[in-house]
């Protein structure tokens, strides 16, 4: 069983020091103060992909799109039990939208050998939760998205979950070779051991420019996109909550005394 | 010529609500451009479903055949492609929903039309709708602006336009399935309920909710403290369930439970879109939050922001002194 799983790095936007200014051009945002980490969907897709490996051998690859700096993920993907890596890597694939960044990854994943391809269903940053599925129809694969529970049963056909509102399953048959989109909470994701880390630092990863990866200047980055963020606002909000303030002995007796106000202890 | 196309969608013998919302916003584009409002129904034996979407549709297409009994993205995605590229409308509207994430991003690709999803308004400039979403977990808003195409397709946000009043007499009409062979590469089985748990956060008066705030599950016992001084009980955010740190019934959002309680205690917790969707018929919400610009928010009614380590037990003090 021959796995290939897609990873974003992204700001962790979890941390509370993480903020988020536009920059002057007005389509992106500020990054010098970001840290960077795994996005949290596809931390569970790599584990998924070394759970099935495990129990059905055969080999992980790791796709990447990002900067040299993305190496990190990379690497930790590897140290869990990935086999090798690819990562596109051109300044012209800048402003990417759903399409031109599925049209890359198809570029890099049309010519191997796997039986699964595997996203995270859901990028925290732009959110789309589009680019498995576009990934999939450009490999003209069948696909099922938020994928909660994946069994292999049988020699090309897997039974899988997908997640729907309320937390009701949807279960289905699938056929392979096929694109899942994984969504959090499928797996427990495993820490990579420093034997995992030091052999990780001896695997492959191939580096694919725009050149290498067979298509045009006009396929990829903002030219190859046909839904474009043109623009970044600050959000209009409606009205903020009250802010109670002082230090946390002042803001718990403010607290205590509202919620006894209106008779809620 | 600026015809919209609504996919209804439907499951386990209901309607969903998703489906009148994004009507709703169809008929206020409609008016704009003077196009025609179309409903697209796919199921079997979906005859009050068609009922109801014509009081919300100039047209409902209904597609009535035991292919489409359940959601099945890949026979869904033939019968659209049929149909739009019979029609050709100039918008098609989807839910960006469990079924609409799923279905929507293929389809465009195989119409080769532009896609965006998530999207939580539009409006039309000329010809052209221009959509905005949010990025970053809800901290910055970003328009999108689409290459000329003769179709665009869109998901919208759920809850993002209120379902209106109805009032339409759309005509009803039942068409061929334009699908003639069987679809193999993906069979629809079953589907399976979330578990019951020991307690019920959907019946909970008071709830004191942790998010991925707490950083580590060795600090949860601070908010299990606050919650027994309280009263109250503990759910949470998915952060929260995914780690293992509570259990998947303490989830509170969208793809957990949708909650009512008297008081709302957010803590740790960001207020993305798809937690908040969960707490609507909370009375009181309070957050507790180190970070300012968190979107909670915008949901809250009071609001701290500070370390939840540090406010968290003064809290606990406080109201264990109140109660005596
Ligand atoms: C299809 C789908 C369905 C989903 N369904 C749900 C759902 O049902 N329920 C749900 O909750 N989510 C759901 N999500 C996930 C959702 O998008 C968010 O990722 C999730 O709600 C984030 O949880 P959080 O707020 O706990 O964590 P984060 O977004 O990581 O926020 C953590 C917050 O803690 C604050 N913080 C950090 N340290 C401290 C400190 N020391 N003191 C005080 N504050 C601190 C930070 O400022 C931040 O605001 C779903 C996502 C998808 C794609
Ligand atoms: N730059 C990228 N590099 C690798 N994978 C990506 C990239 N962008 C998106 N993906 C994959 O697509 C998934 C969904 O992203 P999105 O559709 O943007 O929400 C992510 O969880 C990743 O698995």
């Amino acid at each position: 069983m021959n796995v290939v799983v897609c990873v974003k790095q992204v700001p962790d936007t979890s941390d509370p020091d993480v903020e988020v200014h536009i920059d002057s051009s007005g389509k992106g945002v500020d990054e010098s103060k970001f840290s960077f980490v795994i996005n949290d969907a596809d931390n569970y897709a790599v584990e998924e992909a070394i759970l099935l490996k495990e129990k059905h051998e055969g080999e992980v690859t790791v796709v990447n799109i990002g900067p040299e700096a993305a190496n990190q993920v990379v690497r930790m993907a590897l140290a869990k039990g990935g086999d090798q890596a690819i990562r596109l890597d051109d300044e012209r694939f800048a402003f990417s939208d759903i399409t031109a960044t599925a049209r890359l990854l198809a570029s890099a994943i049309g010519d191997l050998e796997f039986d699964i391809v595997m996203t995270g269903c859901i990028a925290s940053d732009d959110g789309y939760s589009a680019v498995g599925v576009t990934l999939a129809q450009m490999l003209d694969l069948p696909h099922a998205a938020m994928v909660k529970s994946v069994e292999v049963i049988g020699d090309n056909k897997l039974k899988v979950g997908r997640e729907l509102e309320g937390g009701l399953l949807e279960m289905l048959e699938i056929e392979t070779p096929c694109v899942l989109t994984i969504q959090t909470g499928i797996n427990e994701p495993r820490y990579a051991s420093f034997k995992g880390i030091r052999a990780a630092s001896k695997k492959e990863i191939k580096v694919m420019d725009l050149e290498a990866t067979g298509l045009s200047e006009d396929q990829v980055g903002e030219a190859g996109s046909t839904a474009v963020m043109v623009e970044y606002s600050v959000p209009v909000v409606g009205e903020l909550a009250e802010i109670l303030e002082g230090d946390a002995a002042e803001t718990s007796v403010k607290l205590s005394g509202i919620l006894k106000e209106k008779g809620l202890v | 010529m600026h015809d919209i196309f609504v996919l209804a969608e439907h499951r386990e013998g209901e309607l969903r609500e998703v489906t009148l919302e994004i009507l709703t916003l169809a008929g206020q584009l409609a008016e704009q451009s003077g196009g025609k409002v179309t409903a697209v129904l796919l199921g079997s034996g979906i005859d009050e479903y068609a009922g109801k979407c014509a009081s919300f549709a100039d047209r409902v297409l209904v597609v009535d055949d035991p292919m489409y009994k359940d959601y099945n993205s890949a026979a869904y995605q033939q019968a659209l492609v049929e149909l739009i590229k019979a029609e050709k409308p100039h918008l098609v509207l989807i839910g960006n929903t469990g079924q609409g994430v799923d279905l929507a991003p293929s389809l465009a690709v195989e119409l080769d039309v532009p896609y965006t999803s998530d999207v939580v308004s539009v409006t039309l400039e000329g010809d052209k709708p221009v959509a905005t979403r949010q990025y970053y977990g809800g901290k910055i808003d970003g328009r999108i602006e689409f290459k000329d195409a003769d179709v665009y397709v869109l998901a919208i946000r759920e809850a993002s336009t209120p379902a209106g009043e109805g009032g339409k007499s759309g005509e009803i009409q039942k068409i061929d399935n334009p699908v003639t062979t069987e679809v193999t590469v993906r069979k629809f089985l079953e589907y399976v309920e979330a578990a019951i748990g020991e307690v019920d956060i959907t019946q909970s008066t008071m709830l004191v909710s942790v998010g991925r705030g707490i950083r580590d599950e060795k600090n949860m016992p601070i908010m299990e403290e606050l919650a027994e001084a309280m009263g109250a009980d503990l759910s949470a955010s998915r952060a929260v369930v995914d780690a293992g740190w509570l259990p998947t019934d303490r989830q509170v959002g969208i793809s957990g439970k949708t909650v009512s309680p008297k008081l709302y205690l957010a803590v740790g917790i960001s207020g993305a879109f798809q937690h908040v969707t969960g707490i609507k018929g909370a009375d009181v919400v309070v957050a507790i939050n180190k970070d300012p610009d968190a979107p909670i928010f915008q949901y809250a009614d009071y609001g701290i922001v500070d370390d939840l380590l540090k406010v968290v037990p003064a809290l606990t003090e406080k109201i264990k002194e109140m109660k005596g």
